[in-house]
This record gives C-alpha cells, structure tokens and sequence, in this order.
C-alpha cells in the first residue's frame, strides 16, 4: 500500500528531529564555544545539534525516495485526556489539595477508556485508591502531600 | 580464592535479616506490578523507585534489583497467560507459551520459565563473581579518552542492536544526548536549555522521562488500540513438570543461558536481544522446527533462560564501568548517584559489601522467584484479570505520585505530562524511545569525558586513537557500523526482527 507523503511516518519523524535540532541550536547560539581543546559549554550541544537536523534531513529526504508506512489515525481523546488528566493534577494539587486531584485525575483519565462507566463497583474502586494513597504515601512513607488545599483554607 | 572470599563476604550481607526482607518484598512487588499488561520492566521500575529512597543504600539496590527480576518474571507470565507481552523481552515467550497455555499447559509453561530463569540466574551470578573485579582493574586504567570511546562503542552497538530503523535509533539517541544536557554545566556553572527555569536548573531526572514515555506514553498507546480481552484463565494446574519435559528443556535452558550471558554484557544488549536470538537459535537446531509458534516447550525454555541470564550480566558493565547497556541499568544507576554511590570501577574497592551484597543477593532473588511465584500464581492470576480499563487509571496516579515525590515539586508533573504526550508521538513515528533513555543518561557523562580527554591532549583529537585500548573500541565500533550498514547484513537484520511477527 502506497502512502501519501504528508502521512509517511519518515517525513514526520524527520520533522520532529529538524525542530528539536534547531531549537538546540537556536538556543544554545550564545553559549560560549571554546576552542577544541578547552570546550566551552557550547561546543558539544551545538555539534549534536547540527547532528539531529543532518538526521531530520535524511529521514526527510527519504519519505521522499522511499515507500513508507503511514502514521495512521491520532488517538486525540486518549492523548488529551490522559496528557490533560496528568497535568490538571499537577494544577489541583497545591490548590485543591491531595483528595480532588486524584478524584480529577482518575475520572479524566478514566473518561479515555470506551468502556468506562461510573457504576458502584468503580466508584468502590475510586475509594479504595484514594484511601489507598492517603494511609501509603502520606502516612506511611511521609510525601509531603496536602490533604485538603489553600481552597480549603489550609 | 579470592572469589570464594567477596561471596562470603556478599552471603552475610545478603542474608542479614532485613536485607533479605527487602529482597524478597522487590520480588514480589516487581512481580506483581509485572504482570500487569502493558507495564514493562522500566515503567514498573521507575514507578517503584521512590518507594527505596528511605532506605539505605545496599537495601535499595538490593530491593531494586529484586523489582528487577519480579518486573521481568511477571511479564513472562503476563505473556504465557494471556499473550500481553508487558515488554520486548516477553515478546518471544508469548509465541509458544500462550499457544502452551491454550493447550491447557499453561502451568507446564510457567514452570518451565522459572526453571530456566532460575538456572540462568546461578549462572549468570557466578559469571559476574568472576568477571566483574578482572574487569574493574582493567577499567581503572581508563582515562576520558577510553571512556568516551567506550560510550561511542555503547551507543553504536545499541543502534546496531535497535529494532526498528537504524536512522531513527540514531536520531533518538542524538535527541535523549542532547536533552541529558539540560541543566547546569559542570564545568562552567552555566545554566543550559532550561528556559530560565530554576525547576530545571538541575536538569530533568530521568525517572520523570522514562515514566513519561514508558508509563503515560504506553498507557495512550494502549487506549489506542483498546480491545474487550476476554482473559483465557481457567485455574493453572499441572506446575511440576515431568521427568521427560525436564530432559527436553535442559538443552534449550543450557544455550539459552549461554548465550543470554554473552549479549548481556554487550552494550545496548541485554534481555530483550538475548531472548529473541535464543528463540530464533532454538528454531534452527531444534529437530521440529514446525512446532514453534505451536506451543513448543523449547520455545519457552530457551528464551526465558537467555532473558534472565542477560537481564543479570547487564549488570557487569554497570557495576564496574559505570555505563549503561540498557534503560534498566540506567535506571539503576540513577538510583545509586541519588543515593550518594558514584557507579565505577571504584564501588567494587571502596563498597565491597554493597557490591557483593548485591551480586549475592541477585541469586537469592532469583531462588525467591522460584520458591515464591509458582505457589502465588492464583493471586497473580488474579492480578492480570484485572481489566484494563480500572488498572490505568491507578497506573497513572502512581506515576503521578512518584513523581512528585521525587523533589516533591509539582513542576515534575508537568514535565511527565509533556514526555507522556512526546511517548506517544514516538511511538505512532516508530522512534524507539530505548536508545533516547541511554542517550539521555549518557549524555552527560560522554561530554565531560570528552572535554577532559580534549583538555589533556591539548585539542589534539587523535588522543582517541593513539591509546591502544580506545582506539580498539573506536575500530569494534567502526566494524559494527559498516557490517549492518552493509546491504546484506542489513536485509538479514530485518528478517531477524521481522521473525517477533
């Protein structure tokens, strides 16, 4: 099976290292070279750098010459939800608190999976995790975790 | 002699009553995090890691390397079980353990990887007792030069030895190079790439990549392709294998073992590489080729054995140079500089009990494999019916968890958040994301060897080829590079890997 060229898996990974390497790159234009001898902090992340985008290229160069597989279909609504639920835990944490980041961060996360559904066995389950967490990692292995957040006044 | 001496010496640490404890609760909670699908030995590592921290070092070594191998066991059993390879090295023990367990030999199957791994395990143990301190002496001559040259010769063999395509092996390993440099430059005390964040002023760690896209990174991939598994599970019997399928198995075992030893040491080798050649080794001599994929008991036993045999020799070039050869001993590594041990030729001198206390206890490990998992298995049965769709949303939360308490900073969250989304775009690119972990824990490692070596030979660059010892690597390195960049090396490489099917 052919593949269009904007669907090849080479082009896109390609791209992704041309952006990395030019990013290093253009970041790290004002770090001080140095000589081969005496490398300023500079010189090794500007050569890997160069590297990266000559890398991006040939895997560029070679959607074009070469048939290739397709990416395919982005699983969006996972991606988001789990890369979302991940995040607006780390947001509820200081906020909130302990307690509604993870009720936020299972029922997002949750969401992601076809066969979800709040029904009691899994609210059971949701329980059990929290409390799970509380007594293990607060109590027991003392993470310094807030319980309840500056919403609640604490 | 001597030998005898460092594993008595290593025997009454490991047997100290709390240092046992340690190993056998790094089994069992390896194991059990393990089978659960989709969770390989990286992702059950990095997530248990915090759970050491409070511990003394030789404990957490001990009890990581007991998470080690119960991580791998349970993926051989998640594999045999219900054909959900939880990692690569699993892959090839799915291929004929599932078709075993559908036969109603699932117990035989299980049985059989236990075995095997166990007599690898001695084995590869006493390999390590003798070679590891030939090999520490050898590494104290090593200056930069040498190091740096043995880092290139590591990196290319990990390229060599990737999966997918060797362009995007490299590509991954110049990215995880150059983010291993975030942070502050040792030598010049100048923050670099970290966007004037003092969060990243230290640099990312690596357990907040590697649980990014090993961890949240597989979980989206799982939900991608989210199947109802129905868990072909009727209670495992028939564990004691018979007198006959010992005799059939010890060949594979003896081979497996073998040749698991030697690709372990090798860099950018260990478990997952050794159990795919002792499969494709096994399929070439055995006499009925025709029944592998069909549930042949040597397809299990050789696999099994080279994984664990390679999982344990992995631990040679890490203990004694101070280098990775896989993400698990990067890992590990991480874990021993957060616990203040510098890994190098010097811990075996200067930490005789910690060095050898973990060497013994990798046996004692193993034994507790044995001895432990074959009774459990009802409970780790249990474990792998779980679906997945209760199970990831508790991965998450403590992925989450242990990530922030790795400087308790909120700010890690994210960072994990990002490599997560990162894993995925990986993943659907056929980037293996293996090589960028060793590039990441290397990356700083090879720039100050390299700007030492430079700042002796004055800028002279054929420093590296001049001294015997780095040029030899530099040469192995080169022959590696062209023989699989040779057009039929090339094309047997693929069919090679093609075989996992």
């Amino acid at each position: 099976m052919r593949s269009q060229l904007l669907q090849k898996k080479d082009l896109w990974a390609g791209v992704l290292y041309i952006a990395f390497g030019t990013a290093a790159f253009w970041i790290g234009r004002d770090y001080p070279m140095g000589t081969s001898g005496r490398m300023g902090a500079g010189y090794f992340p500007t050569v890997l750098s160069v590297v990266l985008v000559l890398i991006g290229c040939l895997s560029v160069a070679r959607s074009f010459l070469r048939d290739g597989d397709a990416v395919g279909a982005i699983a969006w609504k996972p991606l988001g939800l789990i890369v979302g639920a991940t995040a607006l835990f780390g947001l509820l944490l200081q906020t909130a608190g302990l307690i509604v980041a993870l009720l936020g961060l299972v029922l997002l996360s949750a969401v992601a999976s076809q066969h979800f559904r709040l029904d009691l066995k899994a609210s059971i389950g949701l329980v059990l995790l929290v409390g799970f967490c509380v007594l293990v990692f607060v109590r027991g292995l003392g993470v310094p975790l807030p319980l309840f957040g500056s919403w609640f006044g604490e | 002699m001597e030998t005898v001496a460092n594993l008595w010496l290593g025997l009454e640490t490991a047997l100290s009553f709390w240092n046992l404890a340690y190993c056998m609760i790094g089994v069992l909670l390896g194991t059990a995090i393990g089978v659960l699908p989709g969770l390989g030995p990286v992702a059950t590592i990095a997530m248990l890691l915090p759970v050491t921290f409070g511990l003394p070092p030789v404990s957490a070594l001990i009890m990581l390397a007991g998470i080690y191998y119960g991580a791998q066991y349970g993926g051989s059993t998640t594999a045999i079980l219900v054909n959900l390879p939880g990692e690569s090295s699993s892959v090839v023990t799915a291929l004929d353990g599932y078709q075993m367990a559908r036969q109603g030999k699932a117990g035989k199957a299980l049985a059989t990887a236990a075995i095997g791994s166990f007599f690898a395990g001695t084995v590869a143990t006493i390999l390590l007792a003798i070679f590891a301190p030939p090999l520490a002496d050898l590494a104290l001559k090593f200056g930069p030069a040498e190091y740096f040259s043995l880092m290139v010769l590591g990196l290319v063999a990990s390229i060599v030895l990737a999966h997918g395509s060797l362009l995007h092996a490299f590509g991954m390993i110049i990215l995880g190079l150059i983010l291993g440099l975030i942070g502050t430059d040792v030598n010049s005390g100048m923050t670099r790439f970290t966007f004037d964040l003092p969060q990243m002023a230290d640099g990312i760690g690596f357990v907040i990549v590697a649980m990014g896209v090993f961890g949240l990174g597989e979980i989206i991939g799982n939900l991608e392709n989210e199947s109802t598994r129905t868990v072909m599970l009727k209670s495992v019997t028939g564990l004691m294998p018979t007198r006959q399928d010992l005799k059939r198995i010890a060949a594979p075992v003896l081979r497996g073992t073998a040749l698991g030893s030697m690709l372990g040491i090798l860099p950018g080798g260990g478990a997952m590489l050794a159990s795919f050649a002792a499969y494709t080794l096994e399929k070439k001599v055995s006499r009925h080729p025709e029944q592998f994929g069909k549930g042949a008991i040597e397809g299990v036993a050789g696999p099994e054995s080279a994984n664990n045999a390679g999982a344990q020799t992995s631990f040679i070039p890490m203990l004694t140079l101070g280098i990775p050869s896989n993400p698990v001993m990067a890992l590990m590594i991480g874990a021993m500089i957060m616990q203040g041990i510098q890994p190098g030729p010097s811990v075996m001198t200067e930490q005789p009990v910690l060095f050898w206390g973990l060497i013994v206890s990798m046996w004692i490990g193993n034994l507790f494999l044995l001895v432990l998992n074959l009774p459990l298995i009802g409970l780790w049965v249990r474990m792998i019916s779980v679906p997945y769709h209760f199970l990831y949303p508790a991965i998450l939360v403590f992925c989450a968890i242990g990530v922030f308490s790795l400087n308790n900073a909120t700010f890690d969250v994210y960072l994990m958040a990002i490599f997560g989304f990162l894993g995925y775009v990986f993943r659907k690119l056929d980037c293996e994301p293996a090589p960028m972990l060793l590039g990441f824990i290397l990356g700083p490692m090879m720039e100050e060897h390299l700007r030492r070596a430079m700042l002796i030979s004055k800028g002279d660059a054929t420093v590296f080829l001049s001294r015997p010892i780095s040029a030899t690597m530099l040469v192995i390195a080169l022959i590696l590079l062209v023989t699989v960049l040779a057009p039929a090396v090339r094309r047997k490489r693929e069919e090679a890997f093609q075989e996992e099917g």
